[in-house]
């Protein structure tokens, strides 16, 4: 055995190390494959080794091959091994693999959580460092989950290395777990101004991409960012800064009046030291801010001076910059950057393509009615001189952008267009033939002035099929053709000489296209014929008629033996049917009008989202199941029953649901409806296409003939800029007349000023169209419902990280804690709340507490609570027992302990001194003063129980013990003491609390009647053990149960809600209280935060809220705001608890 | 050879131009000593969108080609920017790269990142290689491809920059080296660790 192993060991020396197999792999060129999966093999032997150094050797030399392209997840596994080994050289090669190979659907993933979660808790930072780097690569939602509240404590690690990456890692955490967000924000905004710049330069990057997605939920951040800015002098981190200013200033308009003028006078001084780059950076940013701001023109137009600048420059790279700034100008005001289209013209012609792609982009923007023919004109000459297929086809295809934009709202002559689009189709080699395709026939089919001429030139496109489908490398091209024989036969009423361009359709070249484009063929030539048979049958032409019938059986049969299914099924399909017209025109009979009956009726455009925009019909429930599903009984046949039982189930499942005749009829009705609305149900009636007469008609818009003197033009030639030529004249002649009409109406009225759409100079509005083209939108079913949601990704990850941190955490959301078991000596009621356990231990004591506070919120789900906090004063009793909400009076250093302390309640974190009671300064005991919080949390299983958490917290320096609780109990309301013992025996509290330390304890009260607010009485005794020796300590206070501490809050649906409004065995009672000034959704939120109510709806300034009592009494809000108040409805089961519970509103409502 | 990061807004992938002339299949070389460190995650968010499914070897792999092809065929004088289009998972990317010598450093980056600064980014990256391997070459990057990942591990992490201070990532880099040294001579002896 030892033998063996000795053996063993002495064979590893000889394996190969990383640097051996780059070697091997280099000096194997010619059979690679070979020698690695060679290696591979080796590698499998090596992984089955004990040795772990062993193993990560050969773990290493996996992590290479996977890198080449080589699938290692089998190896999984042995990762894990090697990431769980104690040292540090093999975890990193463990960890640098598993980052590499794993990903959410590696299953092996889950068995990593412990080995991770030691790994961050290892006192060697490296260790923690290489564990969060890993999981930054690979954590999936379930690691997020588990691992949130671990990475947290590390945000504030004693080390900077491993807060920063602590830090950065949280960002990941957010995205696969976005519930970790709010618990987090608090310690993630605290490390905004850590000592150490590294850290802070990560929090600032993840904030900054936080609001990069949700810019408003981060607003508040802006004066802290502000004074980063000034003060920060991390480049990275002021660019990250101004990106987030950039992205926050459109919505805080004066942020960004305060950084406009700093910026200006930067880049004015970068300009004196001709600091290029300076320039950049500062324009960029100052762009990112006046864009926010529509009337800052000033800045905006020094910006695109200075960009000139930069696009002059010599250097490439600011060239490329500037152009990309120039870009977000054009969004905003695109008419400064109009005036600079020379220069982006010229950009065009530089050698560098991501140069010429950006000032392409920046033409997109930049067209109007009069210069689009001129821009186009321009792009056409750059798309002959293009060379390298990928520039031309961004190129065509960002003409076509161009032009189409906006529902074509630049295009003033279509004859152009079209005439453009037919040039485009003698580009070579485009892979874009389907774009142009989708261009013409949606001109053709929108633009309804303009088929005459697009038929024609259809026709000729046709005509020349050879020369576009000649090429084998032009295949992309003849796509075009698709639209063509689609235009010729949908509109073949307008062709010209439709006998010829029948016969280019039938050629036997045809064949040769692919099956889809000669489908269509096929189908568009039926349509040709049928209107050439109706020309010839009217003229009376019936040789002509029968003549063209043979030709189309004559030719056919090539279609016929199609190998496309498609084309051979409608050939043969219409190769019977035109036998069978021949029959009926040889027996003479007039056949043309049932031939053309079969392709009546127009195709109406419509709207890629019209099929999601149908309503659902009332009535109709989609996710109701038609048929009952099958139950779960599916595995019947193998548990023997009688057949009997069978059968009576059997019978059940097939059973319809009964409808009665009403329902019937209401189905019929809303069926009839949907038919109507469906443009592809064939209707009885032409009641659909009524609508169109509602929009602006199609009809009566007066056509202007097309000049026919315009030159047809000869195949091959470019025409378009005849157009062009045409344009400008046309232009000319209106302007001539406009003026002279000017005059006229200059005379006539004067000063009546017309405003103008800012984006139309007022010379492209006098541009009219050439032909009155009416463009028809697209269809869209009625009753529509208009919704931008569609538009939006449901798979967005950033979606979900929408979330408004200002709002106060609620206990439920607080991270799932690792806990240990729960060790408490007064048994709370609640316990039936389960709770995770696990197993993990924390070092220290201090969170210790913290957890303790975790899990009793975990525990609250559901419960109110209430935080109320009170100080122990013997003598100034009274005026100290402050409940957060009720008074008013406040002494200011109290204020200031009181937020201390809610802070503390809410982030987790005890101030670091304790904060020290006035009073006691005039009273120096021994003791100082011991401050209490405490909850009170209603019980929904028991509906005559509170329990009340008390957070003792020594504030002496002294070392208190023996503590005691005593309350003097009320007739109604009782302290849970244990039994046998008197009402005037105290509880005692089950800890010592050492100086500084808090800890909290529990204590259940029973109450009979819960419609009034009780005040108790208590004493808590202690001793005081210092140097001196040990004294006892009294300390009186007073517990205030308020009725909103009675309260749970409650979901209830609007529904729900009225039938409870409506039930009628409802107290109603109301208040209104004067001098409002915070926002609505401010004072929900304060209502719903102080007295446990949830929203049920809200409509404007106007709310319906819901609570419930413990003892199951429905309390019923109506909040309405006015101008500077606030009234509120109430209604309730209890008359007394409602007026009980108005007046602590009001108290609280007051105070705002 | 190439080298190639994933991170969310950023993949850094390094080419040599060797292969460009001298070698008669470039390409199918250029796999051979294509490495890639994929900060995964941030790959697969990458990927989603384009694949829908986590990323595959292959799909590196032809990111890795495609990348070499766009950034070989450049000039000498123009800009660092390139605009890859869905190979990179859309508009909204793009790469940023530098040429030095026979090597291309190129990240792939969100518009959320500065341009100068990934080009500032990249020339920090190379000081550092500089001084970790003491007048870094091609061949230092190819035998030594995991501490070239352990390096801009201190860099960048899960696709964020994580730290643009040259002094305070060597520090790290050979406090690092320094726990390694340490441990192997324990690791002499194999079997110490069983």
């Amino acid at each position: 055995m030892a033998l063996k192993m000795v053996k063993g060991s002495i064979d590893r020396m000889f394996d190969k190390n990383l640097q051996d197999l780059v070697r091997g792999i280099r000096n194997h060129k010619e059979d690679e494959a070979k020698y690695i999966s060679q290696c591979i093999d080796e590698i499998k032997q090596e992984l089955k080794q004990d040795n772990i150094a062993v193993k990560a050797n050969a773990v290493c030399k996996l992590t290479y091959l996977q890198m080449l392209g080589y699938d290692i997840s089998w190896a999984a596994f042995n990762i894990i091994e090697v990431m769980s080994a104690s040292k540090f050289t093999f975890k990193r090669i463990g960890y640098l693999a598993a980052s590499q190979c794993f990903h959410e659907g590696t299953d092996v993933i889950m068995l990593t959580t412990n080995q991770i979660r030691k790994d961050l808790s290892s006192p060697n930072q490296y260790d923690t460092g290489v564990a969060l780097t890993g999981l930054s690569c690979f954590v999936t939602p379930d690691l997020a989950r588990d691992l949130a509240n671990d990475i947290m404590t590390l945000m504030s690690h004693t080390k900077p290395y491993i807060r920063k990456k602590a830090v950065l890692i949280m960002y990941k955490v957010f995205l696969k777990y976005p519930e970790s967000l709010r618990p987090a924000f608090p310690r993630l905004k605290e490390k905004l101004e850590d000592p150490d710049p590294g850290v802070q330069s990560a929090a600032v990057n993840v904030i900054c991409e936080l609001a990069r997605r949700n810019p408003k939920n981060y607003l508040s951040l802006a004066p802290l960012f502000f004074k980063l800015m000034t003060s920060s002098t991390n480049n990275w981190v002021l660019i990250k800064i101004i990106k987030l200013f950039g992205a926050l200033t459109p919505l805080e308009p004066r942020l960004g009046k305060k950084l406009i003028e700093p910026l200006t006078n930067l880049i004015h001084s970068h300009s004196q030291h001709r600091d290029l780059t300076g320039i950049c950076a500062s324009v960029s940013v100052l762009i990112s801010l006046s864009s926010g701001m529509p009337n800052h023109s000033a800045s905006i137009q020094l910006c695109v001076q200075k960009l000139r600048i930069l696009i002059e420059d010599s250097d490439q790279n600011l060239k490329y910059l500037g152009l990309l700034a120039m870009s977000k100008i054009l969004k905003t005001h695109p008419k400064s950057v109009q005036s600079h289209k020379d220069l982006i013209l010229q950009c065009l012609d530089d050698k560098d393509e991501s140069i010429r792609l950006r000032a392409l982009d920046l033409l997109y923007g930049m067209v109007s009615k009069k210069n689009l023919m001129e821009i186009v004109k321009k792009l056409m000459i750059h798309v002959d001189k293009a060379e390298g297929t990928t520039y031309r086809d961004e190129l065509l295809t960002k003409i076509i952008d161009i032009c189409s934009q906006s529902n074509y709202q630049y295009i003033t002559n279509f004859e152009w267009y079209i005439s453009i689009l037919v040039e485009l189709t003698r580009l070579e080699g485009t892979r874009h033939g389907h774009l142009i395709a989708a261009q013409m026939l949606d001109v053709a089919i929108r633009v309804k002035a303009i088929r005459r001429f697009a038929v024609s030139q259809m026709a000729m496109l046709l005509d020349n099929a050879h020369l576009i489908a000649s090429n084998a490398q032009r295949n992309g091209i003849c796509e075009v053709l698709y639209a063509a024989a689609w235009i010729c036969g949908e509109f073949s009423e307008h062709l010209e000489e439709a006998n010829q361009t029948l016969e280019a359709m039938l050629r036997p070249k045809v064949t040769t296209l692919p099956g889809h484009i000669q489908a269509v063929y096929v189908q568009n030539m039926v349509k040709l014929y049928a209107s050439i048979l109706q020309q010839k049958e009217q003229a009376g032409e019936k040789e002509a008629a029968q003549e063209i019938t043979q030709l189309m059986i004559e030719r056919l049969p090539q279609f016929v033996q199609s190998a496309d299914l498609e084309v051979q099924e409608r050939a043969s399909c219409i190769l019977q049917l035109i036998k069978y017209i021949q029959k009926l025109q040889i027996k003479e009979v007039p056949v043309a009008e049932e031939v053309i009956a079969l392709f009546a009726g127009e195709l109406n455009p419509v709207a890629p989202k019209a099929q999601k925009k149908v309503p659902v019909p009332e009535g109709l429930d989609l996710d109701a199941w038609i048929n009952e599903p099958p139950s779960d009984s599916e595995s019947e046949d193998e548990k023997p029953k009688t057949i009997f039982h069978e059968e009576e189930q059997r019978h059940s499942r097939h059973r319809q649901p009964e409808i009665d005749e009403e329902e019937l009829a209401r189905r019929r009705e809303a069926r009839k409806q949907e038919q109507a609305n469906n443009p592809f149900y064939i209707k009885s009636s032409p009641s659909p296409q009524k609508r169109y007469q509602d929009t602006p008609g199609v009809e009566h818009i007066p056509v202007v003939q097309i000049d026919l003197s315009v030159p047809l033009k000869v195949p091959g030639m470019p025409m378009s800029d005849q157009y062009v030529k045409l344009e400008e004249e046309r232009r000319h002649k209106q302007k001539l007349e406009k003026d002279k009409k000017k005059k006229k109406q200059k005379k006539e009225k004067r000063g009546k000023h017309h405003r103008h759409n800012s984006l139309h100079t007022e010379s492209e509005e006098d541009i009219a169209p050439a032909h009155h083209v009416d463009i028809i939108t697209e269809e869209m079913p009625e009753n529509a419902l208009p919704s931008d949601e569609d538009d939006k990704d449901p798979n967005d990850p950033y979606k979900a990280l929408d979330i408004d941190l200002d709002k106060p955490l609620a206990d439920s959301e607080k991270l799932p804690v690792q806990r240990h078991r729960n060790v408490e000596t007064l048994k709370s009621p609640d316990s039936e709340v389960p709770l995770v356990e696990k197993k993990s231990k924390k070092p220290k004591k201090k969170e210790k507490k913290h957890k303790d506070k975790e899990r009793d919120k975990g525990k609250k789900k559901e419960k109110e609570k209430k935080v109320v906090e009170e100080e122990e004063e013997e003598k100034k009793k009274s005026s100290k027992h402050k409940k957060k909400k009720h008074k008013k009076e406040k002494e200011e250093k109290s204020k200031d302990k009181k937020k201390s302390k809610k802070k503390s309640h809410h982030s987790e974190e005890e101030p670091p001194e304790s904060v020290q009671n006035g009073t006691l300064e005039d009273e120096p005991l021994p003791v100082s003063s011991c401050a209490q919080t405490y909850d009170i949390q209603g019980n929904l299983q028991n509906d005559s129980q509170v329990t009340v958490s008390v957070i003792f917290e020594n504030k002496s320096t002294s070392f208190l013990k023996s503590m005691e609780l005593n309350v003097l109990d009320s007739l109604n309301t009782k302290m849970l003491r244990p039994e046998g013992s008197s009402v005037h025996d105290g509880i005692p509290v089950p800890f010592q609390l050492p100086p500084g330390i808090s800890n909290e304890a529990q204590f259940v009260f029973t109450l009979q009647s819960i419609v009034m607010a009780q005040k108790l009485k208590g004493t808590l005794s202690f001793i005081v053990k210092n140097d001196e020796g040990s004294t006892h300590e009294k300390l009186d206070f007073k517990l205030h149960f308020s009725c909103a501490s009675y309260l749970i809050t409650t979901p209830c649906y609007s529904d729900a809600f009225a039938k409870l409004l409506e039930s009628g065995d409802l107290h109603m009672s109301s208040i209104k209280v004067d001098g409002i000034s915070i926002s609505f959704q401010h004072l929900l939120a304060k209502i719903c935060f102080h007295h446990h109510f949830s929203v049920v709806e809200r409509v404007d300034s106007c709310a319906s809220m819901y609570s419930r009592s413990i003892q199951g009494h429905h309390v019923c809000l109506l909040v309405k705001k006015g101008e500077n108040s606030v009234s509120i409805d109430g209604k309730c089961n209890d008359s007394t608890l409602l007026s009980n519970l108005l007046d602590e509103m009001k108290e609280t409502l007051s105070k705002c | 050879m190439a080298f190639c990061v994933e991170m969310t807004q950023t993949i850094c992938i390094l080419l040599t131009d060797r292969f460009k002339a001298s070698e008669v299949d470039g390409l199918r070389l250029l796999t051979h000593f294509v490495f890639y460190n994929l900060l995964c995650c941030a790959l697969s968010i990458l990927f989603s969108k384009m694949y829908f499914l986590p990323q595959s070897e292959d799909t590196q792999q032809q990111i890795i080609r495609e990348t070499f092809h766009l950034v070989s065929k450049r000039d000498e004088n123009v800009c660092n920017f390139l605009e890859g289009g869905l190979l990179i998972g859309g508009s909204d990317n793009k790469l940023i790269y530098r040429h030095y010598a026979t090597l291309y450093f190129v990240f792939c980056v969100d518009s959320s990142e500065s341009e100068l600064g990934i080009l500032d980014l990249i020339q920090v990256f190379v000081e550092t290689l500089d001084k970790c391997f003491e007048n870094v070459c091609e061949l230092d990057l190819i035998f030594h491809v995991d501490k070239v990942h352990n390096i801009l591990a201190e860099m960048v992490m899960g696709g964020m920059v994580l730290e643009t201070n040259m002094n305070e990532i060597v520090t790290q880099i050979d406090a690092q080296n320094k726990l390694e040294k340490s441990e192997t001579f324990i690791f002499q002896s194999p079997r110490q660790d069983r």
